[in-house]
């Protein structure tokens, strides 16, 4: 009798925990799961933020419009914290122990690279939002993404430079340790020096750092008319700020890593002043598309969208429409039609998805304007 | 030239923060003979107090006053601080083994560092402007305002903390204290003062590195401590432990070493470069450059 309280009760009672746990995210017979996995604490913070608000806009409306094969859709969403290892963690835990038929995320070209391959394995389909680097999408025929890609990219701001800012001697900052950052760099070294244009200097600095007075001051030195940096809003906000405190006065330019609102937070308002970032979608377009989605993004959370919650919506968007479409919540079904997806008209434009499962789309530039992000101009494929 | 004055200026205010963490590694280990590793955490302390006074006094108009205002009111939190540390933590151990010590630090470290999380968020906050910033040329270089207030408050700071150690009663007794406790004791001062006082003044000059830090660097979360931490131990190792100017001496040179490795070398060698630093002065120097000898008397 002893041993049975000794050894059986504690057994017991972590056995009938666990199926207790196990059981309170099952989903009922009315409902279709699906998992989200984004950055919602961390250095790109607003990243998953956006991107969560974006998707929770498509689940309610679709859910209020009657839902989904005669169900309700239920967002299952864990938090990253911003790091690849914790992505894998909560993708694992989102097809193992939720069950989720199909999974949305990252914004980070690195951590969607985590998240993907277990999906891959799993035959779970992954849209990814707003991953541009264009390994994401290589790593199997479940991950999709509903954004143009970084060669694409590249091209842009390398057009950009050359034609809107007349710049042609270029200094790049790049963050070594991510995906997305140093891919969209060797892109633009490619494109930019094919078409004419010169790199004067390549300086790195790591996700994270605070200091990088002394990448600056040698950039500084090789006299640049504007620096490319290909990085996230964090670090560009820290870089814009040291720039100018040693006198480095020429433009900066970017990409779609820069679209937040914390930006142009503190000194970096005045820091950035002029500078230009490449990104997927502007608020000043008229269309009613973009327009109605900024009144009911309004209109729930008090705030304006930022490109990734647009991004968030469509990913959301085209994967209900595919469940719809296929009639079914069966991993290989949906992907199947996600691969079939042509001339969906999304808030962020009529995306096609190409047989490498990337969506084929014009790109837009921004100028960083007394802290808000003006249109510039839309560079078509 | 320009560029290299520009990377000595860069390197020297950088240098400069790493000195003031690296005093406080230096006090406590003169006196107790142990390393505070939750310093570095005293020191993103020391920056979310600037923080959330700078938004309680809603600064619209930077001013010099102000910024004094917030680096005194942030240094006395952390002075509380590492007191309340020091009693709390280290205290009821002053008998154990140094390993428990040491290894309650490391405990004392995570816990501030994932509470800060769970109570700050642990997302980047954006340090609000408590300086306005203009810039002056000298021989081609751009020195910023934030970077003269670094470096004049940390030899400000430093000069200060000199006349405490050597001119007053207290500074005497610490001086005592770490000479020897017993004997010390035996002469009538009161240890547990000493010591408090001891952690008082490091969690200070700790804290101040903090808004000095966010003041040039202004991006603060809560595990910002954690690197320039460790930089300032191993600034505080290079100077030779328990030695005062060896502590500002070896945070000015890691602070310009690591600044000329990012700019001539690679910054993938920023990190390593310290660590190199602190195995090659084990190896060569264990009692690092101004560090004596000690003799064990039996």
């Amino acid at each position: 009798m002893k041993f049975v309280q000794n050894f059986f009760l504690p057994v017991i009672m972590i056995v009938a925990g666990l199926a207790l746990f196990q059981s309170c995210n099952k989903a009922g017979t009315d409902e279709i799961l699906i998992g989200e996995y984004a950055s919602l604490t961390g250095s790109e913070a607003t990243f998953g933020q956006s991107s969560h608000n974006g998707l929770v806009l498509a689940v309610e409306e679709t859910n209020n419009s009657g839902g989904l094969l005669g169900k309700k859709i239920k967002l299952v969403t864990e938090d990253n914290q911003g790091k690849p290892s914790e992505t894998q963690t909560v993708v694992q835990k989102l097809i193992n122990r939720d069950k989720v038929v199909a999974v949305i995320g990252e914004v980070a070209s690195s951590r969607s690279k985590a998240g993907a391959p277990i999906c891959q394995t799993s035959k779970i389909p992954m849209i990814t939002p707003a991953s541009t680097n264009p390994e994401v999408t290589t790593i199997g025929d479940y991950i999709f993404r509903v954004c143009f890609i970084d060669p694409f990219q590249a091209t842009v701001m390398s057009k950009f430079a050359l034609n809107s800012m007349k710049v042609k001697r270029v200094a790049l900052l790049i963050d070594q340790k991510n995906a997305y950052s140093t891919g969209l760099a060797d892109n633009f070294k490619k494109v930019f020096t094919e078409m004419g244009g010169e790199i004067v200097e390549e300086q790195k600095y790591s996700n994270g750092d605070k200091d990088f007075k002394a990448q600056l001051t040698a950039i500084k030195a090789k006299n640049p008319e504007a620096v490319f940096i290909p990085g996230y809003y964090t670090d560009v906000n820290l870089i814009s700020i040291q720039a100018r405190e040693i006198g480095l006065t020429v433009p900066l330019f970017g990409s779609d890593g820069w679209e937040s609102e914390k930006l142009t937070e503190g000194k970096a308002k005045d820091a950035l002043e002029g500078s230009f970032f490449s990104t997927h979608v502007s608020s000043d377009d008229p269309s009613p598309q973009i327009q109605g989605y900024i009144k009911k993004y309004r209109e729930k959370y008090g705030k304006e969208p930022d490109a990734m919650s647009f991004l968030a919506y469509d990913a959301g968007m085209i994967l209900f429409d595919a469940i719809r479409k296929s009639g079914s919540t069966e991993g290989e079904k949906i992907k199947n039609q996600l691969a079939k997806t042509k001339d969906y008209q999304g808030v962020t434009g009529v995306i096609t998805i190409n047989d490498q499962r990337n969506a084929v789309k014009p790109a837009v530039v921004l100028e960083v304007k007394n802290g808000k992000f003006v249109y510039k101009e839309t560079i078509a494929p | 030239m320009s560029e290299f004055i520009q990377q000595l200026i860069n390197g020297l205010s950088l240098g400069s923060i790493y000195a003031l963490i690296a005093l406080g590694y230096t006090m406590v280990y003169g006196i107790l003979k142990f390393i505070n590793f939750a310093h570095g955490e005293v020191f993103m302390l020391g920056a979310f107090f600037g923080y959330f006074l700078a938004r309680a006094f809603g600064i619209e108009a930077p001013s010099i006053t102000m910024a004094l205002v917030i680096l005194l009111l942030s240094m006395a939190g952390t002075a509380v601080i590492g007191m309340i540390i020091e009693k709390l933590a280290y205290k009821p151990l002053r008998n154990s083994s140094k390993l428990t010590v040491l290894i309650t630090a490391i405990g004392v470290s995570l816990f501030l560092q994932y509470t800060g999380q769970l109570v700050f968020g642990a997302d980047p906050k954006s340090f609000p402007t408590i300086i306005e910033n203009t810039s002056f040329n000298i021989l081609g270089a751009t020195i910023g305002t934030n970077q003269i207030v670094v470096l004049v408050s940390a030899v400000l700071l430093m000069y200060i903390l000199r006349i405490i150690v050597f001119k007053t009663k207290m500074g005497i007794a610490i001086r005592a204290v770490s000479n020897n406790m017993t004997a010390a004791s035996l002469m009538g001062i009161n240890i547990n003062n000493v010591i408090s006082f001891t952690f008082a003044i490091g969690s200070a000059l700790a804290g101040a590195a903090g808004i000095l830090y966010s003041i040039n660097y202004p991006s603060i979360d809560p595990l910002m401590g954690l690197l320039p931490g460790l930089k300032a131990f191993i600034a505080a190792v290079l100077g030779g432990i328990g030695n005062f100017p060896g502590a500002v001496v070896g945070g000015v040179l890691i602070g310009l070493v690591e600044t000329f490795t990012v700019g001539y070398l690679s910054p993938t060698y920023r990190d390593a470069i310290a660590f190199a630093i602190l195995i090659l002065i084990l190896l060569v120097k264990p009692t690092g450059l101004f560090g004596k000898k000690d003799i064990e008397k039996v």
